[in-house]
């Protein structure tokens, strides 16, 4: 279920500008591996380049290998959507579809999969991944109403479902908290603890505090100037990173000295 | 705000009564309510001009309407109310035709230019269809006369040879020339003539469809047609309800491509292969109006009336399926 991820020298482009540079880095299984950076620096798309939903935007293209258990995302016989499957994600801004019910919400990755499924089978998916996503209790009963109905917290909570239902390798989350409320964001925080046991969790966040919180690993992206590409300074264990960081520039962003 | 000293006994000068768009603001609020209200009136004329028009004709109808105009023959079988649907039923197949076939190619075209083409491709065939939208019906007509229906003789013929045990496809009575001047050709014009509405609304609603939902199918491991599906069409569905209704509209509408094309008739036949069944409601007060006399025009005017209330049942139909799921629409 949960697997690592070994990035070798990844440059990413859009177009001909060089958006990351040169980034090595290991990402452990059945941990939670936090980005901390600030506005810019490249770790949101350094974190699309690991299930290449950078691919979505027009020009954007990596050079360099991401290996998810010795299995290299760019090689030749893969192809992005069937690693999407395997890499979920879940978005800054929750984005349940409107048009779905909360329980079709949490099935329509899984029905992309698998054509048939039965009836309790669908049932029982839907409220394992609810109950995983600490959303069962508040929701059980209007499951057939629409999945925007709910509040913002809910809804990232829905959409934290829906990744795990189709129970990927790994799971992505961008800034998954930032639209939310303090509660909601401890929900959130809860529950990546319990999902670690099972998946390698990767978050990016501008919250340092959240970071120190979650992670069992941190790593940090800065950017030298505007126009400049982001890099990644360093990474270590997080209460390393975070009582005595090796680098000057992380010792100044954590101590709110920039940035 | 500072306060000015006051003598006493005098009102004090308000800081807070008046602002300098406050005139601009009401004259445009008058403006639109204006422009609002003058749709209800124009409609509200519209009917009582055809209700008002219309009466001498179906008040006649059931007495000796036949006698005083030419085109009415209670005796053949085609009484005012006969010929009325006869002309809905022609009006209804012409166009059901038209949407069957221009609906899904101008789906296909807005998916293209919206989430399929190369951003310049896509811009170069946005002009194009809206250049196809600039073309006059007239022209379509005898563009579908000269070009269209020689050009489909041949594959109507293959039709009604390999098909025509489907009664859809009968071929004509033998002896009966194979024109191609035919409910079928009719139907292809309109349809083509129809497409560059649907698709180019259709475009603009499926550009619409917000960023999120997309990267939300795509992240889970969707194809690009299935992210359509799960998160497209669901956005765009009452856009694309709303854009075959148009589409519709002018299709039950149109005049001069029909009327050029298709040999007239009138029946409730369902063999679009063969000449001489059907007509379209406008079609008909197009051909039937120079020589009608004043009864003849109140005739006709009655079916203008029967049209509109096509037209408007359909729009009504369109707005209830838009509304019955607009709970999970993509606005809330």
């Amino acid at each position: 279920m949960s697997k690592r991820i070994d990035v070798n020298n990844l440059n990413v482009y859009y177009s001909n500008f060089l958006a990351v540079e040169d980034v090595s880095l290991a990402i452990e299984p059945k941990s939670v591996t936090a980005f901390i950076g600030p506005s810019g620096c490249g770790k949101s798309t350094f974190l699309r380049t690991l299930n290449r939903m950078h691919e979505v935007i027009p020009g954007a293209r990596v050079e360099g290998e991401v290996l998810v258990d010795g299995v290299n995302l760019y090689g030749d016989n893969v192809d992005p959507v069937t690693v999407r499957r395997h890499v979920g994600m879940v978005f800054q801004r929750p984005n349940p579809f409107p048009t779905m019910s909360i329980a079709e919400n949490v099935l329509a990755g899984v029905k992309l999969n698998s054509k048939r499924m039965s009836r309790s089978d669908a049932d029982d998916l839907v409220e394992s991944s609810l109950r995983g996503a600490n959303l069962w209790e508040e929701v059980k009963d209007r499951l057939d109403k629409p999945g925007s109905s709910l509040s913002g917290g809910q809804q990232q909570r829905l959409c934290i479902a829906r990744a795990i239902a189709i129970k990927p390798d790994v799971l992505l989350m961008d800034e998954p908290c930032s639209a939310l409320d303090p509660i909601s964001t401890l929900a959130i925080e809860d529950l990546m603890q319990e999902l670690k046991d099972e998946y390698t969790i990767v978050i990016v966040t501008h919250n340092m505090q959240q970071a120190a919180r979650v992670s069992d690993r941190t790593a940090f992206f800065n950017i030298a100037g505007t126009g400049k590409p982001g890099k990644l300074i360093e990474m270590n264990d997080t209460p390393t990173m975070f009582s005595t960081p090796s680098e000057k520039a992380t010792e100044d962003y954590i101590s709110g000295r920039f940035g | 705000m500072t306060t000015t000293e006051q003598s006493p006994g005098t009102e004090p000068a308000s800081d807070y009564g008046t602002h300098p768009g406050a005139i601009a603001n009401s004259i445009f609020k008058y403006l639109s309510t204006g422009a609002g209200s003058l749709i209800l009136v124009t409609l509200a004329a519209v009917a009582t001009f055809l209700l008002v028009e219309a009466w001498p004709a179906i008040s006649a109808a059931g007495g000796d309407l036949g006698d005083k105009v030419s085109f009415i023959k209670p005796e053949d079988g085609q009484g005012l109310l006969e010929i009325i649907g006869f002309l809905v039923y022609g009006t209804v197949l012409i166009s059901v035709i038209a949407l069957l076939i221009g609906t899904p190619v101008s789906i296909g075209i807005a998916l293209f230019i919206s989430h399929f083409a190369p951003r310049r491709v896509a811009q170069g065939l946005g002009y194009l269809i809206d250049l196809l939208a600039a073309v006059p019906s007239v022209v379509y007509g005898l563009w579908g006369v000269a070009v269209l229906v020689p050009f489909l003789q041949p594959f109507y013929q293959w039709l009604a040879d390999n098909f025509g045990w489907i009664p859809l496809f009968a071929p004509p009575e033998s002896g009966e020339v194979f024109t191609g001047r035919v409910a079928l050709s009719a139907g292809i014009v309109l349809a083509i003539m129809i497409i560059p509405i649907i698709s180019a609304v259709s475009r603009e609603v499926f550009l619409q469809t917000p960023k999120l939902h997309e990267e939300a199918a795509l992240a889970m491991g969707a194809t690009r047609w299935e992210m359509i599906r799960m998160a497209v069409f669901p956005f765009g569905r009452s856009g694309m309800i709303g854009a075959t209704m148009l589409g519709l509209g002018r299709a039950l509408g149109e005049t001069m491509a029909v009327l050029m094309i298709i040999s007239p008739g009138l029946t409730f036949s369902s063999h679009i292969l063969q000449p001489n069944q059907h007509n379209t409601i406008a079609a008909y007060i197009a051909l039937q109006f120079p020589e009608a006399n004043a009864l003849g025009v109140n005739s006709l005017i009655t079916m203008g009336l029967a049209l509109f209330l096509i037209t408007l049942l359909v729009n009504m139909l369109a707005r209830w399926v838009v509304s019955r799921r607009s709970e999970f629409s993509g606005a809330n």
